[in-house]
């Protein structure tokens, strides 16, 4: 019993990073018809904006500490960054303890703008083409990303560390009465969760909710008529498609100390992803969202030593495995509507 | 005994009673023509005709053989033919390469691996479709980009096509939809000339009446997926639950 | 000639000379020069693999140009055809024929396999689920398959599956005379054998390998031109064009599919038996999703569904790769040393990126490029440029003759 909570738990933070490129992928597809191959991209920019914030805080100037000596007797020239000069040592150190949540707020205008780049600038222009040529450029989108990244970055993983309070884990088996260590659980892993569950909320929130999001629905289900009341839909879906870069990249923002972002996680990512959106049910956003917490705790149970002595090598295959069967047994997936790319 | 028997046919979706205990009879070698307002169930009933839908209960017999449960290629291949709505060609390929395609599939049946032949060396083929360009005046465009060609081209293109398979059923779903009058004309005259010409029977689905009455032999009208009356063109002319069902008059 | 007709004839002929004379072209600049250094490519591993990557691509191209359905997952069977050679000359021989011929094979059942099932969805689905196979194979030769210490070590894992001097060889030559591992040959005759001439200061290799290679390629280039001129080739371009007409036709369009993914799938599988007949070493990494993205840009550079476009595109992305991850920054600043310092040295900086490691990013944009605005890739480029240059003739005949032509 231990054991399967166990690997519940270790599903749901690559499940919640699934269901949310998953997400936006959807609402691409769903919206826009596009099928994005640069989203898994937009994922990894998301997680540098996280590297990069924090090393932007960790900016410093050498300056002379007349309290100590190097072992010459000089005095010691010790680095202090500009956010401890400005801030006080407290509070910037602080802050640039708390350089991934802060990140957050970062990313969301630079994720925002690039979908709009990224929509008005390249993906427009290919509405009107085969879907292939969509796969196409968006892939060739997303070696372009990735590469510049590689160039400013180096191709060497970069940690970037949760806040100093939320390292260290948490011992669920004390909780639930088994015996200690049984269940831990790092904190930021929940912490993850949390926020993904806040951000797929928030999604559907505003999707249910505003005016804005009914009119996206309705442009969703049936985008002849809507225009036909004279509601400027492609503007919408515009700001959809900048929503759903948003959703990446916070996703990618927040997974930075989970995995220390490296320039083809997106890459890695992303195929996976693509294999959500279809068990989940193209254009469906709840089936997107369950397939990636199923799927991601179905990746963990494969990996258990039991399941593993019985099916070797099952969890390199699991989650393909089912998107093949899911396709060819019912490939509208779990929940899509009936109809939408079936053939 | 009709070459396309259709017996007690019912189709639902969901709630909507598509069609209801369609009974239909088409006589070998004549031009059949089925009618009736929007929603009535034709192109349900088309659809169940060509094998891409399955009814709930009833059969269809073509030629003493049940079509249920065959895929559309099994159909064809039994000898029915089907002209679309919005014409279906190849778009992609030259003109006298779409002509080609149903000559091949008439030789070799519906799969053949006949990669080592060229094309330039089927002579057969080839002379069997110019003639058939010939005959629709259509032999000058025969290397022209078949998706250039203009509406009523493409569909007297596509009619060829059925038309060089050598059915025995020529299906036609509203073959002149969105023509206009001289493209009507002229679609009207090439099947007049075809019925001619060939031992075919031709079942028409159609919204415009001068198509009807200018071609068909028997008039099926079917309203709400039930056919509510089959008889001559002349007698349906004045019939007093045909004006109902298209009107909405009460007699 | 061949059964073909005289255009096509002219391509192969064309194709063969340059294949023949590749060593001569693809060395231009004489030995030991600094441009020699950047530009000629004429080395064997080069040459072989332009031509061992024509073939995957001429394969690609009968599935994705005749068909559209858009494999990503074709590298799988690359990497099939690889170990599978590799398995030939561990077990059998060092002759690469039967190794070819089972990497052909293997890959064949294997095409088949995948084939039958994803073909059962087209479009995007077809992609999704070529996609997921292909990580299938990779994601198993790279863990269990490859696990060392497993009883089903097919692959080898990580280190790649390479000779051994334990390897049973049942045809001998299990050792080589010096007690060494021995080496690839075609019935004796070494895949590294070269002979090398000298002409002045030019230094030309004839490797055994790349004639080998070259000489199968101008087959499966053959194979190709009859497969695009052949009824099946028009039932191919068919299904591409109109899937609902062929199926109103009384044609079976998934028979025609399955035998493009079969037929291109077996490209596939030579070309990775080949790569390992020039160098008996085969890893997962040939299969990984990347490397199958990779077969879709060579094919889109040099033009999706025209027969020349797989080659030019297969030799243009590696001839491109091999240069731009010589040059680095001191190569520029040498050929920018005409300009004023400060401008030589912000554009080397820019230039930087793209450049030594960065010849991805160029090869990404470039990709990019040819997608937005040459659809048909570098073959349409050559035919609008060659147009332009021929309306501009008509053009001064129409203005001599004083009428004007209606525009095409």
């Amino acid at each position: 019993m231990d054991a399967i909570l166990l690997q519940i738990l270790n599903g749901l933070d690559k499940g919640s990073a699934y269901a949310l490129i998953a997400l936006g992928l959807t609402l691409i597809f769903g919206t826009l018809g596009v099928v994005n191959f640069a989203h898994g991209a937009l994922f990894m920019i998301g997680a540098f904006c996280a590297v990069t914030l924090s090393k932007i805080l960790n900016a410093s100037y050498e300056v002379i500490d007349e309290t100590k000596t190097d072992f010459l007797g000089n005095p010691l020239k010790v680095k202090l960054t500009y956010i401890e000069s400005w801030f006080g040592p407290e509070t910037g150190a602080a802050i640039i303890d708390w350089a991934v949540p802060l990140a957050i707020l970062f990313s969301i205008p630079i994720m925002i703008a690039i979908g709009f780049i990224m929509e008005r600038g390249l993906i427009k222009h290919f509405y009107k083409r085969p879907h292939a040529d969509q796969i196409l450029v968006t892939f060739g989108l997303a070696i372009v990303l990735q590469e510049v990244i590689k160039a400013i970055y180096g191709a060497n993983p970069i940690p970037t560390g949760a806040p100093e309070v939320f390292r260290g884990s948490f011992d669920f088996g004390v909780l639930l009465g088994y015996e200690a260590n049984a269940i831990i659980y790092p904190y930021w892993r929940m912490v993850y969760f949390a926020f993904s569950a806040l951000i797929i909320g928030g999604v559907f929130a505003f999707l249910q909710f505003t005016t804005f999001g009914m009119v996206v629905r309705a442009g969703m289900a049936d985008r002849e008529t809507v225009e036909l009341l004279g509601i400027n839909i492609d503007r919408r879906f515009t700001i959809m498609f900048g929503v759903a870069a948003a959703v990446a990249g916070l996703a990618g923002v927040m997974y930075a100390p989970i995995n220390s972002p490296n320039y083809h996680m997106g890459m890695d990512f992303l195929v996976l992803s693509f294999v959500v959106v279809v068990v989940g049910g193209m254009g469906s956003l709840p089936g997107a969202v369950l397939a990636g917490f199923l799927l991601g705790i179905l990746e963990s149970f494969a990996s258990m030593n039991e399941v593993k002595n019985i099916f070797p090598g099952i969890d390199q295959i699991i989650i393909y495995l089912v998107a093949i069967i899911i396709i060819l047994t019912r490939p509208r997936g779990l929940m899509g509507r009936k109809g939408v790319m079936e053939d | 005994m009709g070459i396309l028997e259709v017996k007690n046919v019912n189709k639902r979706f969901g709630g909507l009673q598509a069609l209801g205990d369609v009974n239909l009879s088409v006589q070998d070698q004549t031009v059949h023509a089925i009618i009736g307002p929007n929603g009535a169930g034709k192109s349900t009933l088309l659809n169940v005709l060509v094998g891409k839908l399955v009814p709930d209960t009833g059969s269809v017999m073509f030629d003493g053989q049940s079509v249920l449960g065959r895929k559309p290629f099994e159909i064809n291949q039994m000898g029915i033919s089907r002209v679309f709505q919005t014409p279906e060609i190849f778009g992609d390929l030259s003109v006298i390469e779409n002509m080609m395609i149903p000559i091949f599939a008439r030789r070799d049946g519906a799969f053949r691996l006949h990669a080592i032949e060229h094309t330039e060396n089927e002579k057969e083929i080839i002379e069997q479709a110019e003639h058939m360009l010939e005959s629709l005046n259509m032999a000058d465009a025969r290397h022209d980009h078949s998706a250039a060609m203009s509406r009523g081209n493409k569909r007297r293109l596509e009619i060829g096509m059925c038309l060089a398979q050598n059915p025995r059923l020529l299906l036609l779903d509203e073959p002149t939809a969105g023509m206009a009058r001289a493209d009507t004309n002229a679609t009207i005259d090439l099947l007049k000339q075809i019925k001619e010409e060939r031992d075919i029977t031709i079942a028409i689905i159609e919204h415009d009446m001068h198509v009807v009455f200018s071609l068909a032999e028997r008039i099926t009208v079917l309203a709400q997926g039930t056919p509510l009356v089959e008889d001559t063109p002349d007698n349906i002319k004045g019939h007093p639950k045909v004006r109902e069902a298209y009107l909405g008059e009460s007699a | 000639m061949l059964g073909l007709n005289k255009k096509d004839t002219t391509l192969l002929i064309i194709v063969a000379i340059m294949a023949l004379f590749a060593p001569f072209i693809l060395n231009p600049f004489p030995e030991g020069s600094s441009m020699a250094q950047m530009f000629n490519a004429g080395y064997p591993d080069l040459m072989q693999r332009f031509v061992i990557f024509g073939i995957l691509v001429i394969g690609f191209n009968i599935l994705f140009g005749l068909t559209g359905y858009l494999s990503f997952g074709h590298a799988a069977f690359l990497g099939i055809g690889s170990y599978s050679a590799v398995w030939m000359f561990k077990l059998i021989g060092m002759n690469v024929i039967p190794a070819i011929l089972l990497s052909m094979v293997v890959s064949g059942v294997f095409a088949l396999l995948i084939g039958y099932v994803s073909l059962r969805r087209s479009g995007i689905y077809f992609s999704i689920l070529t996609l997921a196979f292909a990580q299938m194979c990779y994601n198993l030769a790279y863990s269990v398959l490859g696990n060392p210490a497993s009883s089903y070590n097919l692959t080898n894992g990580e280190t790649g599956l390479q000779l051994s001097l334990n390897d049973p060889r049942i045809l001998g030559g299990a050792v080589s005379s010096e007690g060494s591992l021995p080496v690839t040959n075609f019935f004796g005759i070494a895949m590294r054998d070269s002979v090398q001439l000298e002409i002045g200061s030019w230094l030309f290799t004839f490797n055994a390998g790349y004639y080998l290679c070259a000489f199968i390629m101008l087959i499966s280039f053959y194979v190709s031109i009859r497969i695009f001129r052949s009824p099946f080739g028009l039932m191919l371009r068919a299904v591409k064009s109109n899937q609902q007409r062929m199926n109103y036709t009384g044609l079976n369009t998934k028979p025609y599919t399955l035998a493009a993914f079969v037929i291109s799938g077996i490209y596939a599988g030579l070309a990775g038996g080949l790569l390992s007949s020039m160098d008996p070493l085969a890893g997962a990494e040939r299969m990984h999703w990347t490397a199958s993205g990779e077969i879709v840009i060579m094919a889109i550079l040099g033009g999706v569904g025209t027969l020349i476009g797989p080659i030019v595109g297969a030799g243009f992305n590696e001839y491109f790769k091999n240069i731009l991850s010589k040059i680095n920054d001191s190569v520029l600043h040498q050929w920018l040393s005409f300009m004023p310092d400060g401008l030589e040295d912000a554009i080397v900086g820019v230039l930087h990126f793209f450049v030594g490691k960065g010849w991805h990013l160029s090869l990404g944009v470039l990709f990019m490029v040819v997608i937005i605005f040459l659809p048909g890739g570098l073959v349409e480029g050559g035919q609008r440029i060659s147009r332009l240059f021929r309306r501009k003739k008509t053009d001064d005949d129409a203005d001599k003759a004083s009428h004007s032509t209606p525009a095409e």
